[in-house]
């Protein structure tokens, strides 16, 4: 009887430690032998990454890893994409089971090393907010106290929420689902009062799941700094390189005018610049190891980073998010492409 | 006598002399000793081969390690707690009440599963037509369909059917149903409703051992005791003579509408209950099944015999039929406990905050998956293995009927 305790404990062991794979080589070689790279995205979050109609993805998540793809295989198109719960993600990217995790993912110091990941740089700077029916006539979220709150599993906005519930004294009650369609379906069925995310999120959710958005309000305090961005795990610096500079490069593609429209113009241009990023001043694609038309196939095929935000997020979205934080220092925001020299 | 063929000297009684004796690698014994070693040998190492290669990769990924996390803030709100629990609590304590949680709804799901699927194993049996279908059309559409669909259907049963707080049915004073769940009054704390739960206790206890001695003395004597009236009284009586007593206070803490939600009174969750009613639901539909081959497996020659002797229909199942079907349903019922249990895994998919939803959401903050599924494991396995050494204890204790 004892040993068959003791055979069930170990089996159990087994079973843990096999989570793991057996051997994790490097994360870029991996990548182009395969032919394709592994993208964590979310089930579905429209503007960030949601499949379309057609099955496709897509969303300014999914341009990362199609950005990636363009430079490293000069197609945009070979990715597959893996949704993956706020529970799984961190898993399925230490594991190795996705390449890069490009999930509207909040960076925060233990994530960045305990979690033995690295956070690439903010694509998207976002805020936690709550959304609640009209009819209950909450104006501030301060008026939330005793207040249901659905939030999603294993978000930094289940701990903002306790967070900004101690510091205001507001007790909430939270209902915690695992997937984000469960969670938006049992906030709208009334089970919850409020629901809260990154205030992005819920501006997507109230233009796409809501049956009649004007119903619905967001609350104007933004309870926290989300800075959204993708991640890789740590042990492969080239692959880190690589992800960062395709978002680099759409960035810098996007300061300098350079768009989906006028790419092939571009070449021609003798701003020395354009040259390095289009690659006709060679170097730049030998550097990160990939070919010199990195930067130039990125844009061909995806576009700048104002073309995927007005597409995906933006005015020619369904949600129409203001560029506010997310516009080019330029013009104020915070998006600050590096100098691709 | 001439030894047969295929018959092995070591068999036979009278010793046989050495030099007879097959080489000690044939000997079965030897063989058996040294396949064991390697079988062990083999688990060892790949357990040490998985245990070395996982920290190897931990520490190449700089990932941290440890049950040292245990102690710190978790941080985060729980919707239901059977102890006291905030977010300046520990991963510690937000994993007991996890826990906690986990085995409300297995011991109430354990229960209610058992008197639901037995009432239906026997309607099976009735000899009323339409009860009888009733009770197949209600084992078979339950048991083919997955739990975690009937899970979601009676979740968007409670939420999208049931109205707002505010236009809350109230069936009767004090009690409310809407879509935050059912809020009824709660007996406020008094003196005499301690004095009644000590009475019961004492009642109980006072139960089990009228019921020793009258078994006994009927054994000895014959003469039968109306045990069962007398323990009722005994059990129920009690309490509510205590309570009378101490004056019959009856106040309650009711429940009430305030800002969002009630306050006050006591509330089952519509998680709670959707959890609850789908595991009952499901695995009542497995313990009819149980229940009808227990009763089946009887032979009709036993109520026969007992219906000749002149025991009553009642003694007849209580004594006769009872005691021998429980031999066939213990074993199976077993599992059926421990699937509720396991099951009881999905509530996070409707957002019931069971270990697994508290363990979930502690090893995404602190990133220790390894850890946090160990703790799990480690949760359910001693649930389970608990639950079996009952059964197990009880199986034999009902086998030693057997003559």
């Amino acid at each position: 009887m004892k040993y068959r305790y003791l055979a069930a404990i170990l089996g159990a062991a087994c079973g843990t430690l096999a989570a793991l794979p057996a051997l994790a080589g490097p994360t870029l070689d991996a990548v182009k032998a395969r032919g394709e790279i592994v993208c964590g995205v979310n089930t579905g979050v429209a503007g960030f990454s949601a499949p379309d109609s057609r099955g496709e993805w897509k969303g300014i998540d999914v341009d990362i890893c199609r950005a990636t793809a363009a430079a490293l295989f000069g197609d945009a198109k070979k990715v597959k994409y893996v949704g993956l719960t706020a529970a799984q993600r961190f898993t399925a990217l230490q594991s190795g089971e996705v390449d890069v995790l490009s999930r509207n993912t909040t960076g925060t110091l233990t994530r960045d090393t305990s979690l033995g990941l690295n956070f690439i740089a903010p694509n998207f700077y976002d805020g936690q907010g709550f959304i609640v029916a009209k009819k209950l006539g909450v104006k501030s979220a301060k008026d939330l106290g005793g207040a249901t709150v659905c939030v999603q599993q294993g978000t930094t906005t289940e701990l903002n929420m306790a967070d900004y519930g101690r510091a205001n004294k507001i007790a909430f009650k939270p209902v915690v689902i695992e997937k984000v369609e469960e969670t938006v379906a049992t906030f709208f069925s009334g089970r919850c009062d409020a629901y809260t995310a990154d205030a992005s999120a819920l501006a997507s959710v109230r233009s796409t799941a809501a049956s009649n958005p004007d119903d619905y309000v967001i609350l104007p305090e933004i309870i926290s700094k989300e800075p959204l961005g993708p991640m890789v795990r740590h042990g492969d610096d080239q692959w880190f390189d690589l992800v960062k500079w395709s978002f680099m490069a759409m960035l810098e593609a996007e300061e300098y005018g350079i768009t989906t429209a006028n790419v092939d113009e571009m070449l021609k241009s003798n701003d020395p610049n354009v040259k390095r990023i289009l690659g006709v001043t060679e170097g730049m694609g030998k550097a990160l190891g990939t070919s010199e038309k990195w930067a130039y196939n990125i844009v061909k095929q995806v576009g700048n980073y104002g073309e995927s935000f007005d597409r995906n997020v933006g005015a020619n979205s369904p949600l129409k998010l203001d560029r506010g934080l997310n516009a080019l220092w330029t013009k104020g925001g915070l998006m600050y492409g590096w100098p691709i020299r | 006598m001439a030894a047969q063929p295929g018959e092995t000297g070591a068999t036979a009684g009278t010793p046989i002399p050495k030099a007879q004796r097959a080489v000690f690698w044939n000997d079965p014994r030897v063989r058996g000793i040294f396949y064991q070693i390697i079988a062990v040998a083999l688990i060892g190492g790949a357990v040490w081969w998985l245990a070395s290669n996982t920290i190897a990769n931990l520490n190449a990924r700089n990932i941290a390690t440890g049950f040292h996390f245990l102690g710190r803030e978790a941080g985060f709100e729980i919707g239901e707690n059977l102890i006291d629990y905030s977010p300046a609590d520990t991963y510690f304590r937000a994993l007991l009440v996890g826990v906690l949680n986990t085995l409300r709804v297995a011991v109430l799901g354990i229960i209610l599963a058992t008197l639901v699927g037995t009432i239906i194993g026997i309607a099976r049996l009735s000899k009323n037509w339409l009860i009888a279908k009733l009770a197949s059309i209600y084992v078979e559409v339950v048991r083919n369909i997955p739990l975690i669909l009937q899970l979601f259907f009676w979740y968007s049963l409670i939420t999208e059917f049931l109205p707002g707080p505010r236009d809350a049915l109230n069936p009767m004073p004090g009690v409310f149903l809407s879509n935050r769940g059912l809020k009824f009054p709660l007996l406020a704390h008094e003196f005499a409703y301690d004095l009644a739960l000590l009475l019961f206790a004492v009642g109980l206890i006072a139960a089990v051992v009228v019921g020793r001695w009258a078994t006994k003395r009927q054994d000895a004597t014959g003469r039968h005791f109306p045990t069962i009236w007398v323990n009722l009284g005994l059990i129920f009586g009690l309490p509510i003579v205590g309570w009378l007593l101490a004056g019959a206070p009856l106040t309650f803490n009711a429940p009430s509408l305030q800002g969002f939600n009630f306050v006050g009174g006591a509330s089952l969750s519509p998680e709670f209950s959707a959890l609850l009613l789908g595991l009952v639901i499901y695995t009542a539909g497995f313990i009819a099944e149980i229940v009808r081959s227990g009763i089946q497996a009887v032979g009709k020659g036993q109520t026969e015999a007992s219906l000749s002797l002149g025991l009553t229909k009642g003694q007849t199942l209580r004594l006769i039929v009872m005691p021998q079907a429980l031999r066939v349903i213990v074993p199976p019922m077993t599992s059926q406990y421990l699937n509720i249990t396991k099951n009881s895994s999905l509530a996070v998919a409707i957002g019931f905050p069971d270990i697994v939803s508290v363990a979930n959401t502690t090893l995404n903050q602190t990133g220790q998956a390894i850890e946090g599924v160990a703790i799990i494991m480690a949760v359910f396995l001693t649930i389970s293995l608990s639950i079996a050494t009952f059964m197990n204890w009880y199986n034999k204790h009902i086998a030693l009927v057997e003559r």
